[in-house]
């Protein structure tokens, strides 16, 4: 190889290392432990201080506003766990009794779970089958 | 209306299967009758599949509530453009544009390429037709939109036909006109690279692989990269003004699936060049083109299959497997076919220097597939990490940003030196001439913009570079119009319009490219946003930046598709009244679900931003929710620049003869490839 090539080579040397670089950071700041509410209570002192994110069902009539903080449960598989919305963000439109949230946060030491971010599933009837509850009936 | 649709429908499957056969064996035997009954073919399931495309259109026209598609994406109150933007509101239907917009592409291929015997067009055609034979597939067997209701009586066989008395309707949040227009545009971009990499398949296949493949595809990758960056943007833009949480982009893997494409695309784009210039970069090409076609499949599975959660995916369902199926086959045989080829692809030049035309555009690919790898990356690693690890690990949007500022960086500034640097070596003096006013003007500007306030390094880089980025265009106009001037002795405006028609391809690229200048301008203003939030009852004011806003009135109202409520914010801006607000919260009838509705000033300096985030429950006062968005205007016009500049690309050169010396030149092209 000339040279000059070399020097091409060199170039993109240190724009792959850069990234690299970037990348890795970034991936330790942004990542998050998805966990099912199940293995959420398994870990236990573990998941303290690790961004987490859990998701389930919002229990019907849980939702309180209280001042700029919004409480509301969220249920899995018979599994509940009482969260805390703290973010600034405004809740989605879409988050409401009944719907499946994804919220990421953190796991307090009383068992609760402090949200920063609310994502909502659009409603489930968008995506359940239309005609099956009618199918079988009548 | 169901039963025609569903019988076009496997019309355009048996004449899709027969166009396959046709055009294959046509080539294999060089039979021209059977490869032309090919072509035939192909204009033939065009027409089946725009006969079940209008059938299902008619059906949401008319409120066909037998039709589960229809009663699932409809209701009877919903205005007449929703009813046929609903078309693309589900999976089914959207699989079925999907094909549509296919055959339609094929045909029109077809068309053009009617006079010109190829083998290279006879195999594309056959390549794009096993495409569309896949996405007939699923619109027949799988997922198709004409599927009926029915009730089982019992001790009855069948089921009766039922009707509900009206639909669930559109999900709300996609009733916006964007919405009516966005996922058709998105969609053209990702059908229109099947085009491109069907004729560089086709070219491995047939052993063409001179330039022909890249000259004849040209405008067509030009087109698909057009609409699909137009269609993100459109994207982007639906998400601020409906979606009501202040920002544009989020990351998410729908957004991320129809940005992956446009990167290898936009990679594609440059190194296309180098090959037509300088014979280099073949397999580069090739590759990146099949990448790019086998992304927007990836990028449709994402969307339709839920394997990545996503706020805005549809239902999880069972096409994900064919999907990735056809991906991996496609893929297979790509690799496969390309080392078979590998001596054909051999480069006929290498660099000389890295400061040259050819290296700056490899870097320029490196930091695009760069950009598209963590894309993939980011978007994909929940998948890995649980399959590997057995622990869904997700990425946030601060991986995201953290590579994506310094990359972005980086393609700025090659986008100011690139196009202005030599082939082979650039000399100490041309870099000089070209390069000094712009610098020395723009870091001028920055020390100013330092002292005016901006302290932050990545917005004073990126305002920096916008200036000297458009500096270097400007010059290269004015060089141009000067030039002219002298030698025609044109006024300035026919200079200008001259310059730009006589070269559309060099100065279109520098029309975009200064679109591309605006879109980071718009985003740096991101670093300068600011929010507030707080409840308002009627009297009640809060301040935002040099922003007071009152709230004069709170309102309910009642329409046919939903009940709002809103609030009626004067907004005075350092004590000066500028103008009024409406946000609203609906909620709509069919499907009881509630929206925000954002009302927004909008400025070239920023965006005042407000949402109806809720009643409080306590005090039944607003719940308002505000955000000052600095220089997000500048996106749109960004976006809009760039289409400009697109279309001056792709326009026919200027005159006949000079279009007849092309098409000769090209079918020279196609003929020297066909003995080597």
């Amino acid at each position: 190889m000339r040279r000059k090539n070399l020097r091409v080579v060199f170039g993109v040397i240190v724009v792959v290392v850069a990234m690299g670089y970037f990348g890795f950071a970034g991936f330790q700041e942004g990542k998050a432990y998805y966990k099912t509410i199940e293995e959420l209570n398994e870990m236990g002192e573990k998941a303290y201080g690790k961004r987490i994110k859990v998701a389930g069902i919002v229990t019907e009539g849980t939702i309180v506003r209280e001042g700029k903080n919004l409480h509301f449960r969220l249920e899995q598989n018979e599994l509940g766990l009482s969260c805390v919305y703290t973010g600034s963000a405004p809740v989605p439109d879409t988050f409401k009794d009944g719907v499946e949230a994804v919220c990421e946060g953190n796991y307090r030491e009383d068992g609760s779970f402090e949200a920063k971010k609310i994502q909502a599933k659009c409603a489930s009837k968008y995506q359940s089958k239309y005609g099956t509850a009618q199918a079988t009936g009548h | 209306m169901a039963n025609f649709g569903n019988l076009s429908l496997l019309l355009a499957f048996s004449v899709t299967v027969y166009a396959i056969l046709a055009l294959f064996l046509g080539w294999r035997t060089q039979r021209r009758e059977l490869a032309k009954s090919g072509e035939y073919a192909v204009y033939a399931s065009c027409f089946f599949v725009t006969l079940s495309a209008i059938a299902l259109f008619h059906l949401f026209a008319t409120s066909n509530f037998n039709v589960e598609y229809v009663a699932r994406y409809s209701n009877r109150d919903l205005p007449m453009s929703y009813k046929l933007a609903a078309f693309w509101g589900g999976q089914q239907g959207s699989l079925l544009f999907w094909t549509w917009v296919l055959t339609i592409f094929a045909a029109i291929v077809t068309f053009q390429s009617r006079r010109r015997r190829s083998d290279l067009v006879t195999v594309a055609l056959g390549i794009i037709s096993i495409t569309t034979l896949f996405f007939l597939l699923l619109n027949n067997f799988l997922e198709n939109p004409f599927g009926r209701l029915g009730i089982l009586h019992e001790g009855n066989q069948q089921p009766m036909p039922f009707a509900p008395s009206d639909g669930r309707g559109l999900n709300p949040l996609l009733q916006h006109p964007i919405m009516v227009i966005h996922p058709p545009v998105l969609f053209l971009g990702y059908v229109g690279f099947v085009v491109p990499a069907a004729f560089a398949l086709a070219a491995l296949v047939t052993r063409e692989l001179g330039n022909a493949w890249v000259t004849l595809i040209r405008r067509w990758a030009l087109l698909a990269w057009g609409f699909l960056g137009i269609g993100i943007i459109l994207g982007a833009r639906w998400a601020y003004v409906e979606l009501g949480w202040g920002g544009y982009w989020a990351w998410d893997p729908v957004e991320n699936a129809s940005f992956m494409p446009w990167l290898t695309g936009t990679a594609f784009l440059h190194s296309a060049i180098i090959q037509e210039k300088k014979n280099m970069l073949k397999v580069w090409n090739v590759v990146l083109i099949i990448a790019t076609y086998l992304l927007c499949i990836f990028g449709t599975f994402l969307t339709r299959s839920g394997i990545v959660s996503s706020v805005h995916a549809f239902a999880e369902s069972e096409v994900g497997v064919y999907f990735i199926a056809f991906i991996a086959l496609t893929g297979v045989a790509s690799i496969i076919l390309i080392f078979v080829r590998l001596d054909y692809l051999k480069s006929e030049s290498s660099f000389d220097s890295i400061v040259s035309r050819e290296a700056s555009f490899m870097f320029n690919n490196l930091v695009f597939l760069g950009a598209c790898f963590a894309v993939f990356w980011g978007t994909m690693y929940p998948v890995f990490s649980e399959a590997i690890q057995g622990e869904k690990i997700t990425i946030g949007p601060p991986f995201f940003n953290k590579i994506y500022v310094p990359l972005g960086l980086f393609i700025l500034f090659l986008t100011g030196v690139a196009p202005l640097l030599a082939w082979r070596k650039t000399s100490f003096k041309s870099l000089n001439k070209n390069f000094f006013w712009p610098l020395a003007l723009s870091i001028v500007a920055a020390i100013v913009l330092f002292f005016a306030g901006v302290r932050q390094i990545a917005p004073l880089v990126a305002f920096f570079l916008a200036i000297f980025v458009t500096l270097t265009i400007l010059i290269e106009f004015f060089r141009g119009v000067g030039a002219r001037m002298r030698a025609h002795g044109e006024s300035v405006a026919n200079a200008l319009f001259n310059l730009v028609a006589k070269n559309k391809r060099r100065y279109g690229g520098y029309i975009v490219h200064f679109g591309i200048v605006l879109l980071f301008i718009g985003f740096s203003g991101a670093a300068f946003n600011q929010e507030a939030q707080g409840e308002l009852g009627e009297g009640d004011s809060i301040t935002i930046g040099d922003y007071t806003l009152v709230c004069e009135k709170l309102e309910e109202k009642d329409t046919p598709n939903y009940y709002l409520v809103e609030a009626a914010l004067a907004v005075s801006k350092n004590g000066k009244p500028v103008t009024m607000l409406y946000p609203q919260k609906r909620v709509y009838k069919a499907s009881e679900q509630s929206t925000s509705e954002v009302a927004m000033r909008s400025t070239l300096r920023e965006d005042l931003y407000t949402v109806f985030a809720g009643l409080s429950q306590e005090s039944g006062k607003a719940v308002i929710q505000l955000y000052i968005n600095p220089l997000v205007s500048w996106l749109w016009l960004g976006g809009t620049i760039m289409g400009l500049g697109t279309i001056i690309c792709i326009l026919p050169d200027a005159g006949t003869t000079r279009s007849v010396r092309g098409r000769k030149a090209l079918d020279r092209l196609l003929t020297s490839d066909e003995k080597m």
